[in-house]
């Protein structure tokens, strides 16, 4: 059920400082709860979020049971030249997402 | 001083006809004893509160002050917006509450002086008090929303406080085309009456559906779950299929800018273009909380839940859509379930007495279509010094209920109208 939602320029000029967002949808179970019946909901969370640049690793983030539920993150970086942005995040129980949008730098 | 003040102001609201009666005050020598307590805002709280107050202990001193001198409920106003009904149904005067011998002043509140406990009026008449009762709802955060404001306003109607605005969309609803998109901006909690924007949004497509059924609405989200989701969701799927989509906030849905002049909402992951843009824009307590110092960082009032006295000033109790209710929801029917209690503690503190904790009930019609209404209502109590729910007393419609039982909601919906409005101004 988890679906990406991300937001890049499409255009920006070089040397730009441009506003990345991404939402993913993701229940970001923390494990410490328990059923009616006292048994631990196992965790389920998203432990790790990242974004490339044109295979270029800019940012980075580590998710912990805290973190509420559909993270939504965003963050800066410059543009430098025309390309594609990739998005991966990765969680428990074998979850990987991934997403990617590209970007047009004059 | 003050009290022929008084007199004066309150002649000039029942009309000047009064002249020669002006110096027949109800409470001629009582004037200096007679405690006196000023209600701010003249809605579902403090019309209702000021009444409440009267009938409790005729004694007391009752001036409501209320600059407008017609009130416009809220509560089935999206009827008006979806032309089901004439905004003059809405419309109620303040003659009645003058009648029971409370001085109605016609004036804004512009100060307070917690510590002097004087009103200060737009008119820069002065009003002594030994308690203030604040019941001045909601006003719009139009700095949390980049690009709208009161100008924008008047394009992008919010229509979250009755009256000139609920007109505005109902005209630019009659003045679209077939085809067209409405867009409604929901804002995130806390805010004025909860489920509305969804009844709103089931009225508007009743609306449509007649007459241009090409047309969709689109509501853009702050909020994740919606009160009466199920409810709502099956009304839509049965009644209005394919009219109107909801976006989430976790679908990013949240509005986060307009644009007024392409009527454009901005959410965090896309532009939206609307046809008609109901954008209702994050609130916070009515200004004059502010002034009198009695809301916090949440933008809204804390209380006392027992008195419903203010935690940062003394003297001033709130009620109403600015305080901060707990479990209770923002609604009119609270509003004036709180006014009551408000009424009855204010009395007791008066006497000196110590006032009992009081037990409010809350209930909230929402109507989709003419003859398919439902309900949610709860009973509130003081719990660790805030309003929660009574464990058990929850109700809301079923989700299944046949259709009779949805018409059956409707009229005691339509009843629940008349009944608050005739018991408030009436």
């Amino acid at each position: 059920m988890a679906s990406a939602l991300i937001n890049v320029p499409k255009k920006a000029k070089r040397g730009d400082i441009i506003e990345i967002k991404t939402l993913m949808s993701h229940i970001m179970e923390t494990g410490y709860r328990r059923t009616a019946t006292g048994e631990l909901v196992p965790r389920d969370i998203i432990t790790s979020f990242s974004c490339r640049y044109n295979g270029v690793e800019v940012f980075r983030a580590d998710l912990f049971p805290a973190i509420a539920a559909n993270p939504f993150i965003t963050f800066f970086t410059v543009a430098t030249e025309s390309g594609k942005f990739d998005f991966e995040w990765i969680g428990d129980q074998g979850f990987t997402e991934t997403a990617s949008a590209a970007i047009s730098v004059e | 001083m003050d009290a022929l003040r008084l007199m004066t102001r309150r002649n000039v609201v029942r009309g000047i006809a009064a002249t020669t009666a002006s110096f027949a005050s109800p409470y001629p020598s009582r004037a200096q004893s007679a405690a006196r307590v000023v209600v701010i805002g003249g809605g579902f709280g403090g019309a209702a509160c000021a009444r409440a107050l009267r009938r409790i202990d005729a004694k007391l001193q009752v001036t409501l002050v209320e600059p407008n001198k017609v009130f416009t409920a809220c509560p089935f106003s999206n009827e008006v917006i979806a032309s089901l009904r004439d905004i003059e149904a809405q419309q109620f005067t303040y003659d009645k509450i003058a009648a029971d011998g409370i001085s109605v002043i016609a004036q804004a509140a512009v100060r307070i002086d917690p510590q002097a406990r004087t009103v200060g009026l737009a008119d820069g008449t002065t009003l002594s008090y030994d308690r203030l009762v604040l019941s001045p709802g909601i006003d719009l955060r139009y700095e949390a929303l980049p690009g709208y404001d009161e100008a924008s306003a008047l394009k992008m109607p919010h229509a979250w406080k009755a009256g000139e605005q609920t007109v505005l969309l109902r005209r630019q609803l009659e003045a679209m085309d077939d085809g067209g998109v409405v867009v409604l901006a929901v804002p995130a909690s806390p805010s004025r009456c909860p489920p509305a924007p969804y009844e709103r949004a089931s009225l508007i497509a009743h609306y449509l559906k007649a007459k241009k059924p090409r047309s969709k609405i689109l509501i853009l989200d702050a909020k994740d779950t919606i009160p009466q989701q199920r409810l709502f969701e099956n009304a839509w799927k049965e009644l209005y299929p394919g009219m109107i989509e909801r976006i989430s906030l976790s679908q990013g849905g949240r509005v986060v800018s307009v644009e007024p002049a392409t009527n454009t909402l901005v959410t965090d992951f896309g532009n939206y273009e609307a046809q008609v843009a109901n954008v209702i824009p994050p609130q916070k307590a009515g200004t004059i909380a502010g002034i009198a110092g009695t809301v916090d960082n949440t933008g809204w009032c804390p209380i006392d839940p027992v008195t419903f006295a203010s935690k940062l000033a003394p003297n001033i109790h709130v009620i109403g859509d600015a305080c901060i209710g707990g479990g209770i929801p923002k609604s009119a029917s609270a509003a004036n379930a709180e006014a009551k209690a408000c009424a009855a503690a204010v009395a007791s503190l008066i006497a000196g007495k110590s006032p009992a904790a009081p037990k409010l009930d809350g209930t909230c019609y929402n109507t989709v279509a003419p003859g398919y209404a439902f309900s949610l209502s709860g009973t509130y109590q003081p719990h660790d010094d805030i309003f929660a729910e009574v464990e058990g007393t929850g109700f809301t419609s079923p989700v299944d209920a046949p259709r009779d039982i949805r018409l059956k909601e409707a009229e005691i919906a339509q009843a629940w109208f008349h009944t608050i409005t005739a018991e408030t101004f009436g």
